[in-house]
Order: C-alpha cells, then sequence, then structure tokens
C-alpha cells in the first residue's frame, strides 16, 4: 500500500550531500542501470502476441492475417517457439511458400495438433 | 502532383494509388543553423535556414516581411478524428513555422489489440492506420516541399500494440513517436511486465529507421495536484525510460526527454522551474530535449495561456530545446481548433525571435538558489532510485504506489497510482521464448535463435518489408460507411463547389466564435448570452469562458455555436484588387505634369509612421516617383492643410488619420473636404486620406476621393493620383 511519510530529506541525504555533482550524476545513473537491468533481461527472453504479430507483419502478412496467425499459434501453445518460426516449419513440411503456409493457417487448413506436430522432434 | 500556393489540397488525388505510396524517406531531421542570420535590418544567433514559402508574424508588414525561422524544431499537435481535415491544418501549421506535426489517437486506441485498418472517424484524436499514415505522409511531403523544410510526422507506440505500430510507423516513413512502457503501466493500466516486454521490441524497431523517441514523464505533473512537488519523480521516470531504450539499441541522440515547467503563474514560475530545468540538462547531457508547454493548469482564457507558454518559452530559451512543443491556448476550452494551431506555432516563433540572443546578454548564475535548488532535486531523485532499488526493484515499486504521489519525495501523499503485477490489461500475457524460439525478420529484439549461415535474419524468408517494402500487404477499407471516401461526399459542395462555411475543425463544421461583454454578474451573463447566441440564430450555442471585469459592473464572455447556413461564392462581389502601375509609367507621367501633393497627419494624432511609409522615398514612397511632397507634420488642423494646398497650389492632400474614436477620422475627412469645398479649390486637388481604420468606400462616405487602410505601398497611391489625373478614375 503507499505509504504517508513526511519530508525526511535533510535527514535522507546525508550519505549524498558530500559527493560532487558528477559524483552525484554517476550516482543517478548507476542506480537507473540497476533498476533498469532486470527490466531488460526479462524482455529479452519473453514475447508476446504483439511482438508475434510485429514479426508476422515484417514477415509480409496484413493485420488482419497476422491476428489470425499468432491467435492460432497462442492457441497451440507455440508462441515460445516465434509465429514466423512455427510457419517456417510449417512452409519446409507441406512444401509451400511461407506466406501460402500463413494464409492456410488463417483458412483453418490446419489445426493445433498440425501446428504441435511440427516440433515434437524430428526422429518421432 | 506539387502543391501551388494559391491552391488548396486535393484530397481525392493524394488518394489516388495511395497503395503503391512509399515514403521517400526515414529517420528524424533537426533544422539546420545558420551562424549569424542576416534578415532585413538585423543579425541574429540562433536563427535556422529561411523558409521558401511562409506566412511571417503579423508585425513583420514594418520588417520588411521577414520571417525569422528559430533553431529548435516546432512542433504542432494535430487531431481531430478527420485526417482529411487534420492535413489541411498541418499545412496552414507548416506555412507557419511547424516542422514536426504529431497526431493524437482516437480514445481507446491503446486498448486495442492489434492495427486499426482504413481510415474511421475517431474521438478525441484520429485511429492510427496505415492508409491514414500513408496519405499523411504523402501530404506532408508535398507540404515540405512547398514550405522548402522537412516536415517530421510522429504519433504513439504505445498500448498493447506497441511492437505492431512501430512496424507500421518504420515501414511508412513515420520520423518519431512517443514511446515509454511507464505511461501504459501509470496511465492506461496495461500490465507492467508486458508493457516493458513490448516496448523493448518497439524500441529497437523505431531505433532501425533513426526515429526520434519522446517520452512520457511529464504526464506525472499533468496527474498530480501540486505538479511541482513531482519534480524529483520525472527525473526517475526520464531515466528508466532512457536507460531502458539505450540497452533496447537506441542512440542516446535519438531519445527526447518530454518535459514540461510543472508550475505556471500565479506561482512564481521561473523561480521554481528554472531549478527542475537547469537540473534535468545537467543530469541529461547529451539527450535530447523536448520542451513541450504546461497544459495543467490552463483555464479557458487563450489569453492567460498564452502568456504562460510565452514564460515556458523563456526557460526554454534560458536552458535549452531541442524540439518546443506548443499547446493550443484553447485546449482547456474544446479539442484544439485549426487555428489556435497556428496561433500557438507563431507564439513560439514570436517568442524565440524576440528573444534571439539573449544568452549573449544574459548568463544563469553559479551559485545561489538556482544551483541549491537543482542540487537538491537531483539529490531527491538519487534518493527516489534508492528506495526503489531497496523496495525491490521497479516493479515492485509501482505495485506499492511510489509513482505520481503528490508529496514532494521523500515525502509522501499516500497517493500514487498503484498497479500490479499480474493485474492491468493484458496481464499473463508474456510467454517465455523457448532455446529455439525464431523470428525471421530483421532488427528484432531479444533472444533469436538465428542460424550462423545467415547474413541477415530475413534471408530465411527472401525479405522482410524492411528491405523490400514490396512486401507489404496493404489494406484499403474494411467499413462500407465509416471511411474517408463517404465522408468526402457528404461536404463536397465545401470542398469543391461554391460552398463557405465557417469552420473550427472540419470542412463546413459552421462552428463560430463570438465575445461579448455583458455588463451584469457572471451567472446572469452566461445565462443571457445562451439567449443571445440563440437570438442570434447559433445552433447549440455553449458558454467556453467566462471572465468577471468586476463582480456587478460586468462579465467577458465567449461562446460558440453553429450557423446552418453557407454562403455561395458566385454570388459575392469581390472587388478586383487594383494593380499599381509599373515605376516608369508613374515615374514619366509626373515628369510631365510635374505634381504637388500637401501631406500631414491630420487631428491630435502623433503617428506618422505610415504616412511616412507612403511618402520617404527610402520606404519605396510616392518621392521616388517624383512627386514634390509637402510634409507638414503631425496633430495639423484640418484649416492648416487647407491653407498649405492653396498656397503651394497642391494637386493633391493626403492626409493620415489613425486615431477612430468617436468616428474622428469619418469627421476629419469630412472637414477636409467641405472646406476644399468652402475655399473653392475642391474641383482642383485630389483628396486621399490613409490610415487603419480607413477603407476606400468609408473614405468616399466622407467626401474624399480614395481612401487606403492597412497594406498600401507608395506605389498604389502614386498610381490612383496618376489615373485620377488621366481620366481614368472618375
Amino acid at each position: 500500500m503507499p505509504i504517508d511519510r513526511e519530508d525526511n530529506f535533510e535527514e535522507r541525504r546525508q550519505h549524498l550531500k558530500d559527493l560532487s555533482d558528477e559524483e552525484l550524476k554517476e550516482k543517478f545513473w548507476n542506480l537507473a542501470e540497476d533498476i533498469v537491468d532486470p527490466l531488460i533481461d526479462t524482455a529479452e527472453g519473453h514475447t508476446s502476441q504483439s511482438i508475434e504479430r510485429s514479426v508476422l507483419l515484417r514477415m509480409g502478412f496484413n493485420s488482419l492475417d497476422a491476428k489470425a496467425i499468432v491467435k492460432k499459434v497462442a492457441e497451440s501453445d507455440l508462441l515460445g517457439k516465434g509465429a514466423g518460426h512455427v510457419l517456417l516449419k510449417l512452409a519446409e513440411k507441406e512444401n509451400m511458400e511461407v506466406k501460402e503456409a500463413g494464409l492456410a493457417i488463417v483458412d483453418g487448413k490446419f489445426g493445433k495438433d498440425n501446428l504441435k506436430s511440427l516440433f515434437s522432434g524430428g526422429d518421432q | 502532383m506539387g502543391l501551388k500556393p494559391d491552391e488548396k489540397l486535393d484530397i481525392e488525388k493524394l488518394l489516388d494509388g495511395i497503395e503503391n505510396y512509399r515514403p521517400r524517406r526515414k529517420g528524424w531531421t533537426w533544422r539546420n543553423k545558420v551562424e549569424d542570420k542576416e534578415l532585413g535590418d538585423f543579425t541574429y544567433k540562433e536563427m535556422s535556414e529561411d523558409l521558401e514559402n511562409s506566412v511571417p508574424l503579423p508585425a513583420a508588414s514594418s520588417f520588411e516581411d521577414i520571417d525569422p525561422q528559430p533553431e529548435p524544431v516546432i512542433t504542432t499537435e494535430i487531431a481531430s478524428g478527420r485526417f482529411e481535415d487534420d492535413i489541411r491544418r498541418m499545412r496552414m501549421a507548416a506555412w507557419h513555422g511547424a516542422d514536426h506535426i504529431m497526431v493524437i489517437r482516437t480514445a481507446g486506441q491503446s486498448h486495442m489489440d492489434g492495427l486499426i485498418e482504413g481510415t474511421p472517424q475517431g474521438v478525441g484524436g484520429i485511429p492510427i492506420t496505415r492508409k491514414q499514415i500513408r496519405v499523411t505522409r504523402k501530404a506532408l511531403d508535398l507540404v515540405e516541399d512547398e514550405v522548402g523544410r522537412p516536415i517530421n510526422f510522429h504519433s504513439y507506440v504505445s498500448g498493447v500494440a506497441g511492437p505492431e505500430i512501430a512496424v507500421l510507423f518504420a515501414e511508412e516513413g513515420v520520423n518519431g513517436a512517443h514511446q515509454d512502457p511507464q505511461y501504459n503501466v501509470l496511465y492506461r493500466d496495461v500490465n507492467m511486465y508486458r508493457s516493458f516486454v513490448d516496448a523493448a521490441v518497439a524500441k529497437k524497431i523505431m531505433a532501425s529507421v533513426d526515429m526520434l523517441q519522446i517520452d512520457g514523464a511529464h504526464n506525472a505533473n499533468a496527474t498530480a495536484r501540486k505538479a511541482w512537488n513531482v519534480m524529483p519523480e520525472l527525473f526517475v521516470q526520464h531515466a528508466i525510460n532512457s536507460m531502458f531504450s539505450m540497452k533496447a539499441g537506441m542512440p542516446k541522440e535519438n531519445i527526447a526527454l518530454s518535459t514540461v515547467p510543472p508550475a505556471a503563474p500565479p506561482a512564481p514560475d521561473l523561480r521554481i522551474n528554472m531549478p527542475y530545468a537547469v537540473a534535468l540538462r545537467d543530469l541529461f547531457e547529451g539527450f535530447r530535449f523536448r520542451a513541450q508547454q504546461n497544459t495543467k493548469y490552463m483555464e479557458s482564457s487563450v489569453r492567460e495561456a498564452t502568456v504562460t507558454h510565452t514564460l515556458n518559452l523563456l526557460i526554454s530559451e534560458l536552458t535549452s530545446a531541442d524540439l518546443q512543443s506548443t499547446i493550443t491556448p484553447d485546449e482547456g476550452r474544446n479539442v484544439p481548433w485549426h487555428y489556435y494551431n497556428v496561433q500557438a506555432v507563431d507564439t513560439a516563433k514570436q517568442a524565440f525571435a524576440g528573444m534571439d540572443g539573449l544568452k549573449e546578454i544574459l548568463e544563469l548564475k553559479d551559485e545561489g538558489i538556482l544551483r541549491e535548488d537543482a542540487r537538491k532535486l537531483k539529490e531527491r531523485a538519487v534518493l527516489f532510485l534508492e528506495e526503489i532499488k531497496e523496495e525491490g526493484g521497479y516493479f515492485k515499486a509501482v505495485s506499492e504506489g511510489y509513482f505520481v504521489d503528490s508529496g514532494h519525495y521523500p515525502g509522501r501523499n499516500g497517493d500514487g497510482i498503484v498497479r500490479q503485477m499480474d493485474g492491468g490489461v493484458a496481464a499473463n500475457s508474456i510467454v517465455p521464448r523457448e532455446d529455439d524460439y525464431l523470428a525471421p525478420v530483421c532488427d528484432h529484439f531479444g533472444y533469436n535463435n538465428l542460424p550462423d549461415d545467415i547474413e541477415k535474419p530475413c534471408d530465411l524468408i527472401g525479405e522482410c518489408t524492411f528491405h523490400n517494402p514490396d512486401k507489404i500487404d496493404f489494406i484499403d477499407e474494411l467499413d462500407e460507411e465509416d471511411n474517408v471516401e463517404e465522408r468526402l461526399k457528404e461536404n463536397k459542395e465545401f470542398r469543391k463547389g461554391n460552398k463557405l462555411k465557417p469552420e473550427v475543425q472540419w470542412l463546413g463544421d459552421g462552428w463560430v466564435n463570438t465575445t461579448l461583454f455583458l455588463p451584469t454578474t457572471k451567472d446572469v451573463a452566461e445565462v443571457a448570452a445562451q439567449k443571445i447566441g440563440e437570438k442570434m440564430g447559433l445552433k447549440k450555442v455553449e458558454v467556453i469562458h467566462r471572465e468577471v471585469m468586476h463582480p456587478s459592473e460586468g462579465t467577458l464572455i465567449e461562446m460558440k455555436g453553429q450557423v446552418d447556413f453557407s454562403i455561395d461564392i458566385e454570388n459575392l462581389e469581390i472587388p478586383e484588387k487594383e494593380e499599381p502601375l509599373p515605376y516608369d509609367e508613374l515615374r514619366g507621367f509626373v515628369e510631365e505634369s510635374p505634381t504637388n501633393v500637401v501631406a500631414a497627419t491630420v487631428g491630435e494624432d502623433e503617428h506618422s509612421v505610415g504616412m511616412r511609409e507612403i511618402i520617404d522615398i527610402k520606404h519605396g514612397g510616392i518621392e521616388k516617383f517624383g512627386f514634390d511632397v509637402t510634409y507638414l507634420g503631425t496633430s495639423i488642423p484640418i484649416n492648416k492643410v487647407v491653407d498649405a494646398a492653396i498656397e503651394v497650389n497642391a494637386d493633391v492632400i493626403l492626409i493620415s488619420t489613425i486615431i477612430s474614436h468617436n468616428d474622428i477620422h469619418r469627421k476629419n475627412m469630412q472637414k477636409l473636404h467641405d472646406l476644399c469645398v468652402e475655399k473653392g479649390i475642391r474641383d482642383d486637388v485630389i483628396l486621399i486620406a490613409g490610415g487603419t481604420q480607413v477603407t476606400d468606400d468609408i473614405a468616399k462616405e466622407a467626401g474624399m476621393d480614395a481612401g487606403f487602410g492597412r497594406g498600401t505601398h507608395g506605389d498604389d497611391v502614386a498610381s490612383f493620383i496618376v489615373k485620377k489625373e488621366r481620366g481614368e478614375i472618375e
């Protein structure tokens, strides 16, 4: 819960008051970096439906198709593989162009099981 | 298709072939500074290159129409809900000096899961779509050719579709964008994990096309009641977004901090805002500064807002601004009207011209309260960061309500915004990237398990849209009724026909603003004004400003209302503008027929500037053509003028009458005519009157042969005299 607190600046600043302006600035930026590092690490290792749609847009799908494809990929629990990755695999397996593979998903030609099987291991 | 200054933008032509239009450049453009810029009689220290076409400030008419362009990029925010009307407004703003056009998004777009397509009408902003961006960019490309300066186009990369919007902007040549995940979290209640994960991807895409990023920190002082208390937090918000952006791949020089002077008069504005502005520029050296104007304390007075904004501009001048944003002074009373966009741009242009070179005269003191207060603010910001870290990090701190607390940190009032880590829109929507995660596209942030044997990621799919824009799959319209084509049909008679109607935002909207003073109390005035507006025939009358002049003596009211009629231009009698005769012809006539002129500023009137402009050879006045002018001076009684005319046997009498109280200008003109008749010289002398309130019609009614108002030059007057002498004019 948010707290109420008197302005106790004088008391809190004791360890800062003797720093030079440069030292204070360095401290400011070091702290900012400490706070941001875990945020950027989280971003590095995660994706979202919007991120995957942005990948499909860059691959040449329009926004409606990108949305439909990512929805299907997410329903298949394959978002962590990358939506573009799913399309590459599907195109390879079905011997289709990547765009064609994407539109086939939009048209409902491939279901969750088809998509999941793309990643179930090459040796099965 | 180029633009001509005397032709309107042709919306249909802009739409034609839009599916194939490609932006001609990407990335942000700054203005080019010119050292010791010479313009008219002056040398400027802080100006950039001139425009090829522009509308100068009104007073420029006394300064050879110079239009100095300040060094900072100047921003205006335009979004009426109809982009086809917005681009007309953008063109007007560009002519006045704006080169950064921001479009605000329609209400609710930040919560839309995906992109909008087509050209639906917006509410309080514009639905940002590929077609809308592309047509706007195309229009701005034409406008920048017309004015002769690149125009930066800008919108928002936020909400739950940030990465997709970033791709769209990168593809379509949008030059700048707001991007700050903290804004999503605090003000749009988007889940904090989702906001930061999406933001990194969006930022890297923005960086790939050299877009300028503006952060969202200034919203904290728009939210807190005592905005100046949140200054330490503003540093913290700037730092988090800036550091996060750099780590996502954005260069420092493309990161702009959005900074607003938090206080406004009647608070001691500069005393409070300057230490903050100085501390910010110390701590964030090397970043860009986007100086925004205060909106927090705007009421409905456009005068008051303009003064506050001018003080904000003084702070920009005394510290620095790479971009100077402008807020329309009517924002406190309505969704901004187009002419207020133009006026806000002019306010910035005017203030910077007026303050040019100020830093060569003044410098900020190195000691005293300015530096002491700046230092304290920095220490407070460091304490804030320390406590975030101790608390367990940024997300934890947000969930404990550290942000937008109205206390002066480390003071806290317990009223901060609280967001839960697993709450908000799109909670629990991020997914870990697996070891074999792959995205076969360029400029993709984060872990990507690409094979080693490719040069660029999109080699896996041939090419991505960033390398081959022909791969972009353009959607035109999705809604058969809510689209630009339908809207254009509705107002075609105003666009291409002869119909004319007042407007403030959309073509033919019919809105007018009326100012009136009522000698009564505020409460009575407001209700009375409503009735008056209705009796004037206005529809939807609404009082938009009321200001007490005295509790009982009277109230100033401004009210808006719609007119429900239009004017047919065909039926108007437009007086033809007389072109002055060529120099040689004027000079030749006077050589053959020497012409005596007696001139004076009449009545109790000490204004001599206007008359001097008309007479003096060095101002291009009538002496240049050989007229023999006897100038009697200022405050000359009419009978003295007539006596002098008789004495020198004048062919022409020129009087200037600026003061118009009690119709004194009309009375003086009539008196001159009457006296000339009385003295029997009226048929031998041409009588001409000039002045700011004089028109040809008014002068003729008062017995003059001609009258000249504002904007008259010596050759206009000379041409009239010559034509009259030659008998070409009755």
